[in-house]
């Protein structure tokens, strides 16, 4: 019988790796959810503790997917903590996914917001010319460095990792070296994944330069379907008409790096 | 034939009017209007669900406070379709909520409104003063919150306190949301009709839970939630039948619609109007104009001109 995407299906996490002291990814095995499009995402239930969307990660392995996460809050810390042979829930996939350009690509990932440019990575063609920037805090705080070389092995590419302090790579933002690449060359795609903040100064770099730019949208989460109102930013609801939305569409959003809402579902400056 | 009627996405499209609706003093272009707790925080998704077709949204139901709601899992797919929830009444309050919709002119906002005592009704209703509001609608039968929903339509003189003090703090009409709790809810109906209310949603979800196997645990966070969608929709409609059966007052159904057929049966069933939740989760927001079409398909080949003809038709037979 086919799986009820919406019925939460028990995975058994099988492997734990430290990706950062505070970053873990970890791998189980699912069709489904091997097959992901970049961008969508699944409802992740951590019994006992919250249900939480999550990007799915990729793996070397067929049939196998991976969470990447970031402890922060209760939830995610919750996940973070999970062993090997501890089991999950999970639901999904939703959302849509990146469109893909052909040529000069430029994939910007701040945090676990790389976790979609790594599935993006799988789907480029070798005849794609790649930059991947990487931002992070501090040197601590860099992953998936290594794992986004490998993956462009056979690809005329760059990946380059910006960190706040320049403890690692060029010291800055991720958005000053994507204000510097868009100024100096046309990407016919741009992509990114992370803090809300970045995402509107990548938008708006490339945007105002005419290219073609796309951003994977996170925001407070309840039902992932459609029915809780949560994830809404403007007239949008991240969980069904994203989570991947234009830079034409979202310059038009008034709400999209400016506000976000509250648990309670109030409008709070950024 | 009508396949684009609603689906323009950015300007306000032409009312047919051979769809529009009235319960009681309630007057609706189109008869399907999206249910309490859905979608409902935002006003510039208010004006897409009406562009979509929506004939009215019922906001989020409203305290007098902003409430959080519950941790996640809030929500739950049941296998056989439908949903289980207990999102926990989340919502922005009523005075931020009225803010926000202050600057409406052209959606129809029903203000849900959930409270334990009659000075909270009163005093959310003082705040939208200022807003075009189409009626209030009493959230009497949220089935997983304490001391509020069913937990006060169980409670006869609370109810009948309730809605008096409502009454008597605005002109614009009132509708209670009425359940499946403890006490029959036609009581409670009754309560409501004798203290003046102006028309009965029926019905609210039903209280259930689900349990994971592998986890041996509940899954939901609250363990306890309302069950909602084709799974409870000939319950509801069999309280809409008895409702209309019993008492003379306009009902709005609610409980699993998710198509023109389930909306029609309602119709036939005693109300004047629908509300539906769970179809956006399986459908999106084009479920209202595939609904709006799929009546007036059906009133062109029954030759019905208007909504009202079919109301309580199957009691007839």
């Amino acid at each position: 019988m086919q799986r009820n995407h919406n019925h939460t299906t028990i995975v058994t996490i099988e492997k734990v790796i430290d990706e950062t002291p505070t970053v873990r990814t970890l791998v189980f095995s699912d069709d489904v959810m091997s097959n992901v499009l970049p961008g969508q995402f699944a409802m992740v239930w951590i019994p006992g503790v919250n249900e939480l969307p999550m990007s799915v990660m990729i793996t070397r392995e067929p049939g196998k997917a991976a969470f990447t996460v970031r402890k922060h809050g209760p939830a995610s810390t919750g996940l973070f903590n999970i062993k090997e042979g501890q089991q999950i829930g999970i639901r999904g996939p939703y959302g849509n996914s990146f469109d893909l350009k052909e040529g000069k690509l430029l994939l910007v990932g701040g945090g676990t917001g790389l976790v979609p440019m790594m599935r993006l990575l799988s789907f480029v063609k070798p005849t794609d010319d790649v930059t991947v920037l990487i931002g992070a805090k501090s040197k601590d705080e860099v992953f998936f460095e290594e794992f986004a070389n490998s993956m462009l092995e056979n690809n005329s590419h760059k990946v380059l990792v910006s960190t706040d302090d320049g403890s690692y790579g060029e010291k800055g933002f991720v958005t000053d070296l994507v204000e510097k690449l868009v100024n100096e060359s046309h990407f016919d795609g741009v992509y990114v994944c992370g803090p809300e903040i970045m995402m509107y100064k990548t938008v708006q770099s490339a945007h105002s330069r005419n290219m073609f730019v796309q951003a994977s949208l996170e925001r407070m989460m309840k039902c992932g379907v459609g029915i809780c109102g949560s994830c809404c930013v403007g007239e949008d609801l991240v969980c069904r008409d994203g989570t991947v939305f234009d830079g034409e569409h979202l310059s038009s959003n008034k709400e999209f790096g400016h506000f976000y809402r509250n648990k309670a579902g109030i409008l709070e400056k950024y | 034939m009508n396949q684009l009627l609603y689906s323009k996405p950015s300007s306000l499209f032409k009312v047919e009017t051979s769809l529009a609706t009235s319960i009681g003093q309630i007057q609706l272009d189109r008869p399907v209007m999206l249910a309490s707790g859905i979608l409902g925080i935002s006003l510039d998704v208010f004006n897409r669900l009406y562009r979509s077709g929506a004939g009215a949204v019922v906001t989020k139901s409203l305290s007098t406070e902003p409430w959080e709601g519950y941790p996640n899992p809030t929500i739950f797919g049941v296998k056989g379709g439908g949903w289980i929830n207990a999102v926990g009444l989340s919502n922005p309050g009523a005075p931020n909520f009225a803010k926000m919709i202050e600057p409406n002119q052209d959606v129809p906002i029903v203000v849900s409104l959930v409270g334990s005592i009659p000075e909270d009704f009163e005093f959310m209703i003082k705040q939208f003063e200022n807003c075009k509001v189409t009626a209030y609608e009493l959230n009497l039968s949220c089935p997983h919150v304490a001391k509020v929903g069913l937990e006060v339509g169980d409670d006869p003189e609370l109810v009948r306190k309730i809605v008096t003090t409502s009454k008597n703090s605005t002109d614009v009409p009132i509708i209670a949301k009425v359940g499946l709790g403890t006490t029959h809810y036609l009581n409670t109906v009754g309560t409501a009709i004798d203290s003046g209310i102006d028309a009965i949603t029926a019905i609210n979800t039903v209280r259930a839970m689900a349990i994971d196997v592998e986890t041996q645990r509940p899954i939901l966070s609250n363990k306890f939630g309302g069950l909602s969608g084709t799974p409870i929709k000939p319950i509801a409609l069999r309280c809409v039948y008895e409702i209309s059966s019993k008492y003379d007052i306009p009902i709005i159904g609610c409980g699993g619609v998710s198509t023109w057929e389930d909306a029609v049966e309602f119709f036939l069933a005693g109300a004047s109007a629908i509300q539906l939740g769970s179809a956006v989760g399986d459908n999106w927001i084009n479920v209202f104009g595939e609904i709006n079409n799929g009546i007036l398909e059906y009133m062109k080949r029954k030759n019905y001109s208007s909504i009202k003809e079919m109301v309580g038709l199957a009691k007839k037979s």
